[in-house]
């Protein structure tokens, strides 16, 4: 193709255009749009690196619910917008933060340029026994088989983040139910919006999860598209976000991790250890953590947005 | 130059990019931001090296792309639980300032 060296350059160029404006923008609140925007464009040089799962992530988590949380923060957070102008960083300060910067990226760049051929790669590897778990998509064999325990543990670290989030609540709030920032009555387009969309939603994250296992896709893409359609139905306030002590979001929560746990300590006396799986049952019981961490990745994702409690629990 | 070098060399831009803000903004908010613009940068590297990586009949190897995905979804952790932080201070002192409070200033109490 004769386009897409200019495409790629164009792109790039984009990517650095908005991410320095990022940078550099006075208004705390312009800076998390365009850091948005630049995720949203990052994304698209993730496809032309033939990463679509991870292109989904990042739209899906990297830039979509990041922007809905930094969104939500820089509202609140408004009234200390003057500390830019009462602390400025001194221009000597400035030259040296400059200086070091630059020669990371300088150092970076060079390593980039001078990376090892032929590369070292584990593609072939990867390929060699994906048959033997039934799946087509080689990025899901790898989350889900061969890593699975980086997976494992990446699920409680998103609990974690939800407990550290939950602990920050003040004491009198604890129990209760959080409270999204944004208007505190309903609008007509955000209602019509949040009516709408969570249907066509649901359909699309199902469907990414399905395809997960031949094609991109999986539980994170699926269940931030989901969590992104809670989180538009509680801000348009059509329906409260739960209180944090409801056993059936305590149950979803868990439930993700706990079904990869049982299913990962099954394998030691069914397989070859813990998160092995049995001969000729890797795609099935794959399937069965993905549907459950779907909606376990979706209630965390969803409470981690809508932050600490901020009302108190009902007497 | 192909793609993927093109590619390493936005994310080393966005690398310093990242950090430079990091070092410079006095608003943790903008810290925050500018610590996720570094993080994508080094996403973006991982990702050049899954594509340099491509073999056995796949576009690029899936082990740094399974990294990169993990990556990105315990990076939003982290920054939902300093964005939490940042807030919390609020809450409690009013300010977000990080600078050392001067001995002399009687400190804001804490609401809780």
């Amino acid at each position: 193709m004769i386009i897409a060296p200019f495409v790629d350059i164009g792109l790039a160029l984009l990517v650095i255009g908005v991410a320095v404006w990022t940078s550099f923008t006075r208004e705390a609140f312009s800076a998390v749009i365009g850091y948005v925007a630049y995720g949203l464009l990052l994304t698209l040089v993730w496809v032309r690196l033939y990463a679509v799962d991870a292109a989904l992530t990042e739209a899906a988590v990297g830039s979509g619910m990041t922007g809905v949380l930094l969104i939500g923060a820089v509202i609140r957070l408004r009234p200390t917008q003057s500390l830019i102008l009462r602390e400025p960083l001194g221009l000597a300060a400035k030259l040296l933060a400059g200086l070091l910067s630059g020669a990371v990226t300088i150092a970076i760049a060079a390593v980039v340029l001078n990376l090892p051929a032929p590369p070292p790669t584990l593609a072939p590897e990867a390929a060699a026994s994906l048959h033997t778990t039934g799946l087509g998509n080689a990025v899901t064999g790898v989350l889900l088989a061969y890593r699975a325990w980086d997976t494992f543990l990446e699920s409680f670290v998103l609990l974690l983040a939800l407990i550290g989030v939950w602990s920050l609540a003040q004491d009198r709030y604890w129990g209760g139910a959080p409270r999204l920032a944004g208007p505190s009555v309903a609008s007509g387009p955000l209602t019509f919006l949040a009516q709408v969309l969570p249907p066509f939603g649901i359909v699309v994250a199902l469907h990414i999860l399905w395809v997960g296992a031949d094609a991109p896709g999986g539980k994170f893409q699926a269940g931030a598209i989901l969590a992104a359609m809670w989180i538009i139905v509680m801000t348009a306030r059509l329906a409260a976000p739960p209180s944090i002590n409801q056993i059936w979001l305590r149950l979803a929560l868990i439930v993700g991790p706990a079904a990869f746990l049982l299913i990962g300590i099954a394998g030691v006396g069914l397989a070859d250890g813990f998160l092995a799986y049995p001969e000729g049952k890797a795609k099935p019981l794959i399937i069965v953590i993905e549907c459950f961490m779907m909606l376990s990745v979706a209630a965390t994702l969803g409470m981690i947005v809508a932050g600490p409690p901020r009302v108190e629990a009902l007497k | 130059m192909n793609a993927a070098n093109l590619a390493g060399l936005c994310a080393a831009v966005l690398i310093g990019l990242g950090l430079y803000g990091l070092i410079t903004h006095p608003h943790p908010l903008r810290k925050i931001l500018a610590f996720n613009l570094l993080g994508s940068g080094l996403f973006l590297l991982l990702a050049v090296i899954a594509r340099r990586g491509a073999a056995a009949g796949l576009a690029a190897d899936p082990v740094p792309q399974a990294l990169v995905i993990t990556g990105i979804v315990v990076a939003f952790s982290a920054t939902a639980l300093a964005v939490s932080l940042v807030l919390r201070l609020f809450e409690a002192a009013n300010d977000v300032s990080l600078r050392a409070e001067p001995p002399a200033t009687p400190s804001e109490g804490a609401s809780s």
